[in-house]
């Protein structure tokens, strides 16, 4: 009787390695040093699979898949670096650019960017689309924290490690397509909101200069994500 | 609205169904109500919100004793429904989701309402109208408005 084994070896980029069933294809390639791109995933939190950046092909499938969403199996071919791919992912990053305003020259985040570094990474040279010169709404109104969602790439972050670390759900996704924002609450002022303890999670998981600590010079904002794999497993542990 | 929370057990996912009730009881939803259900299903208010404003069925905002709806699905966009939309705009001064100051009319849009065939589709009170153009939808919103005065 043929036991079925929990190891599965696949090939990513030619390459033969062997892993956990249980694994995604994007943890696998890391573990090999491979690099997919990512944004919206976060170690530590949930996957939502929303930013379609680590989209790879696997032979013998009509679709791209997200390699953070999918499991590895016996004999799979993946390549994460194809030209479609690379197409795909620079298109994705200019989307996001144009859709907001990324002007890094005055941003506090600029040089700790996870957008801007995808962009630089990806061979990002130019914008194809026009800028849509969004004016959304800057809420100032924490007395440590500032949201301007006119940076923000909606990857949820800061809604998923308020709900699932700190507990408080003060943020979430309010309409759709290009209307979605996020929230505090129902849609009031964050410095009104009852729910937010002031933790500062969301400060730290945003990718961007959409959630950043006030009083920030230009490029004077970093951020602190190491926190977040220390808490997500003392969580599980205590369950 | 305690009803349909209490039969469905306070579950969490009993909100699109408590949102939908009190939409029919009030015809729109308010600040106090969504926190009411937000506190009564131990839902956050932020997800509450979410829900709410994810779906183009519910309102946020008191509505007009009419509401008109344009379909601005891929179908009736194409068969010109932005210019019904416009002209409606125009006539009126108000922007979609906005109900006018003498609250007759609320101009809202519609992704789809699954009458392609019949594009550009307008509902009107409720009701699915296919194969407008301009001048049928201003007549019967005329038609509204010009009972209401007389
Ligand atoms: S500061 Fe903490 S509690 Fe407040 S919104 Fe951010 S993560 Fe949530
Ligand atoms: S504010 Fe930051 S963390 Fe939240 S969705 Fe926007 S980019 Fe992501
Ligand atoms: S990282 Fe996989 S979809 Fe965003
Ligand atoms: S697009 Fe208007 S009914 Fe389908």
């Amino acid at each position: 009787m043929a036991v079925r084994s929990r190891i599965k070896t696949l090939k990513i980029d030619g390459r033969d390695v062997s892993a956990h069933e249980d694994e995604t294809i994007l943890q696998i390639a890391e573990e090999n040093g491979i690099f997919i791109p990512t944004l919206c995933r976060i170690e530590g939190l949930s996957l939502i699979g929303a930013c379609r950046l680590c989209l790879i092909e696997v032979k013998g499938w009509n679709r791209l898949v997200p390699a953070c969403h999918t499991h590895a199996e016996e004999g799979m071919e993946v390549f994460t670096d194809t030209e479609r791919l690379r197409n795909y992912r620079r298109m994705i990053i200019e989307l996001l650019f144009s859709e907001g305003n990324h002007v890094c020259a005055v941003c506090v985040s600029n040089g700790n960017c996870e957008l801007q570094y995808l962009a630089q990474r990806l061979g990002m040279d130019h914008v194809r689309f026009p800028n849509m010169q969004p004016v959304r709404k800057v809420d100032m109104t924490h007395e440590r924290f500032v949201l301007d969602r006119n940076r923000c790439v909606l990857c949820a972050r800061c809604i998923r490690v308020c709900d699932e670390i700190e507990g408080a759900h003060t943020w979430d996704m309010r309409g759709r397509g290009i209307d979605a924002r996020v929230i505090t609450d129902l849609d009031i002022p964050w410095g009104d909101s009852e729910t937010c303890t002031s933790c500062g999670k969301c400060v730290n998981v945003c990718p961007v200069g959409a959630i950043v600590e006030k009083g920030r010079a230009v490029g004077e904002m970093t951020k602190r994500k190491d926190f977040l794999v220390y808490l997500s497993k003392m969580r599980e542990a205590k369950k | 609205m305690n009803a349909t929370m209490r039969r469905n057990g306070y579950r969490a996912d009993a909100l699109i169904e408590t949102l939908h009730t009190i939409q029919e009881s009030f015809g729109f939803l308010d600040d106090v109500s969504l926190r009411f259900v937000a506190d009564a299903l131990r839902v956050a208010p932020s997800q509450v919100y979410g829900v709410a404003t994810f779906y183009h069925f519910f309102n946020l905002k008191p509505q007009g004793k009419h509401v008109c709806s344009v379909c601005t699905g891929t179908a009736c966009y194409i068969k010109g429904a932005g210019k019904i939309l416009d002209a409606i705009k125009e006539q009126h001064g108000i922007e979609p989701g906005q109900t006018t100051p003498d609250g007759e009319l609320s101009l809202l849009t519609v992704r789809c309402v699954g009458a392609c065939g019949l594009a550009p589709a307008v509902v009107f009170d409720g009701q699915v109208i296919g194969n407008q153009d301009v001048e049928q939808t201003q007549a019967r919103i005329e038609g509204w408005i010009s009972h209401a005065n007389s």
